[in-house]
């Protein structure tokens, strides 16, 4: 197979064609076909046991697939030519555990070598990730938290092109979750591109311009979180108050529109209507005036969009 | 293959061992051990004193077989299937660092560690004898520390590839112990019994060669050629034919010992 040499600068940061890896009979990832853009802030979402590990581990060339091509930055992810772009990318991996008995610095330290990078740069990161005043311990004296934030530490080193972060958040606390993805906005400034997932589906949803949900194997859907929706056509969801003595006028009201499984809560009214009914039940809503004391039209969450995609 | 990148998993190999204190603590196992052979070897004769060296050495060889083979691969058993358990391997070969670097960067650490450890705990003892007992021939001593380099690398050798064959560390040290009792008490016993089931008659000719099978039967032959006291106490060069009788050839043996395992790690250790 021939190895192109890496970063012509036309070439996608990711390409992924018919990946797929089967361990016998289980076909963990199954004809994957990806493209994410250069400084794309890319999801990829799945229940356990979807993939989603699996081709995590194929797109850094740790596990060679049973068929396809993976490239980065026009590259082949195996092979001598792949070791200029390793360079370039910065992984987190999922739960990482990293030396006990060296402190702080002498992990970064140690990575920076390795990686080629400058050692110089170390006490730099440690700062921009907030393990400053822990430099000097040893890890095995860090908290669950400070082991993650040193683990992003280490894939920012040598101003990684592309960042790969599994399950980025795990075991930080609100504060550092919210550090955490105001340094990945620094980065994304800077044209990094970046591949995240997480269980934690409502934190994704703000965070990236597109994902993938992975489902057996299979990546059942790819495109912004906005996409999805329409593409799901989930209904809305309709959340009402009505005033004291309004109840009776918008009774009647709900009932001229494409309202289901309604249900009333005392003077509260929950209930889901069409994407395109949208307009008719504004105009609806707006006509009752004061009869109505307040109301809220919700999106589907991701949530929604996965589970529907994914089942 | 990048040198730089073994040297740096070296370094950190061999400067963890320092710090944990693994290198000192082996080194006093070494001392100790040889110190009490030093003193007490003789006791069978009916003395007690510090001997010299080579009686000393002649004692040490029957029983470092057992020991060095045993530290060796208590050290390198985990190498890679404890990245692999603690998660920090994907890690590693995420970055650009081959399997084969990664490989060999872990073995040459391992074995500066085991390798210092040896110098430092017979090079003190040695230095004792020569100091109280007058006795400078220091040419056995040098062939018999060689020789024990020699025999722990091949056995840290073999424990890195059981590190790579094995699926966690629990298996990793289950097999590392079955290895040491199939070369260091059983095979010699299996080769004994083929001896004595042939009746002596067929295989007279091609059975010292099984030896080689084995590297610490290799580290046997090599120490008795250095040695006449050895030579003595086995009995061995009535068997070990004269085409094995050359030191050089046994010590190639021994890289072959040291190369072999390694390269099926290698061949092993794949994505």
């Amino acid at each position: 197979m021939e190895n192109s040499s890496p970063c012509p600068t036309d070439a996608p940061a990711i390409q992924v064609r018919g990946a797929s890896k089967h361990y016998g009979a289980v076909r963990a990832v199954d004809g994957v076909d990806l493209e994410i853009g250069r400084g794309e802030v890319f999801g990829l979402i799945g229940h356990n046991g979807a993939g989603k590990s699996t081709l995590f581990k194929m797109l850094l060339g740790l596990v060679h697939p049973t068929a396809g091509d993976i490239r980065i930055h026009g590259a082949q992810v195996r092979g001598s030519g792949f070791r200029a772009v390793r360079r370039t990318i910065g992984y987190l991996p999922e739960n990482v555990v990293l030396y006990d008995n060296l402190t702080g610095m002498e992990t970064l330290r140690y990575f920076a070598r390795l990686k080629g990078a400058p050692v110089g740069d170390c006490a730099g990161v440690l700062e921009r990730v907030g393990l400053a005043d822990a430099a000097r311990r040893p890890v095995r004296e860090y908290s669950k938290g400070m082991r993650q934030r040193l683990g992003f530490a280490q894939a920012l080193l040598g101003a990684p092109q592309v960042l790969f972060l599994d399950e980025p958040t795990t075991g930080l606390d609100p504060e550092a979750i919210r550090g955490f993805y105001a340094t990945l906005r620094a980065l994304r400034e800077q044209g990094v591109t970046m591949i995240l997932s997480s269980h934690i589906l409502a934190e994704l949803q703000e965070r990236v311009d597109r994902l993938a949900i992975l489902s057996a194997g299979r990546v059942q859907a790819v495109g912004s979180v906005q996409a999805l929706r329409e593409r799901m056509a989930l209904p809305l969801r309709l959340e009402l108050a009505t005033s004291r003595s309004g109840a009776a006028a918008v009774r009647a009201a709900i009932g001229t529109l494409p309202v289901s499984s309604q249900r009333w809560q005392g003077a509260r009214f929950f209930g889901h209507f069409p994407r395109e009914a949208r307009m008719a039940v504004l105009a609806a809503l707006a006509g009752l005036g004061s009869d109505l004391q307040d109301f809220r039209i919700h999106e589907p969450s991701l949530e929604d969009v996965f589970f529907g995609f994914a089942d | 293959m990048e040198l730089r990148q073994i040297l740096f998993i070296a370094l950190k190999e061999l400067r963890d061992r320092l710090r944990n204190r693994w290198v000192l603590a082996v080194s006093l196992v070494f001392t100790v051990f040889a110190l009490v052979i030093a003193y007490f070897g003789g006791a069978q004769q009916g003395m007690v004193g510090l001997r010299s060296i080579e009686p000393t050495i002649t004692s040490l060889v029957s029983l470092v077989i057992y020991l060095i083979p045993l530290i060796a691969l208590i050290l390198g058993f985990d190498a890679i299937v404890g990245e692999r358990e603690r998660g920090s391997l994907d890690l590693l070969l995420a970055l650009p660092v081959t399997r084969l670097e990664l490989l060999l960067g872990k073995y040459f650490g391992l074995a500066a560690a085991l390798t210092l450890s040896m110098l430092l705990g017979f090079g003190l003892v040695a230095g004792l004898l020569v100091w109280q007992t007058g006795s400078a021939s220091l040419e056995p001593l040098a062939g018999f520390v060689s020789s024990s380099v020699l025999l722990g690398l091949a056995f840290l050798s073999l424990a890195v590839m059981l590190s790579v064959l094995a699926s966690d560390r629990t298996r990793a040290s289950g097999l590392a112990i079955a290895l040491w009792f199939l070369f260091v008490l059983v095979f010699d016993l299996l080769l004994l019994g083929l001896l004595v089931g042939l009746g002596g008659d067929t295989g007279g000719a091609w059975l010292p060669y099984l030896l080689l099978l084995n590297p610490a039967d290799v580290f046997r032959i090599l120490n008795v050629f250095s040695l006449e006291e050895v030579r003595n106490l086995y009995g061995l060069t009535s068997i070990v034919p004269p085409a094995l009788a050359k030191p050089w050839l046994m010590a190639l043996v021994m890289l072959g010992w040291i190369a072999a395992p390694l390269a099926i790690a290698q061949w092993r250790f794949r994505p």
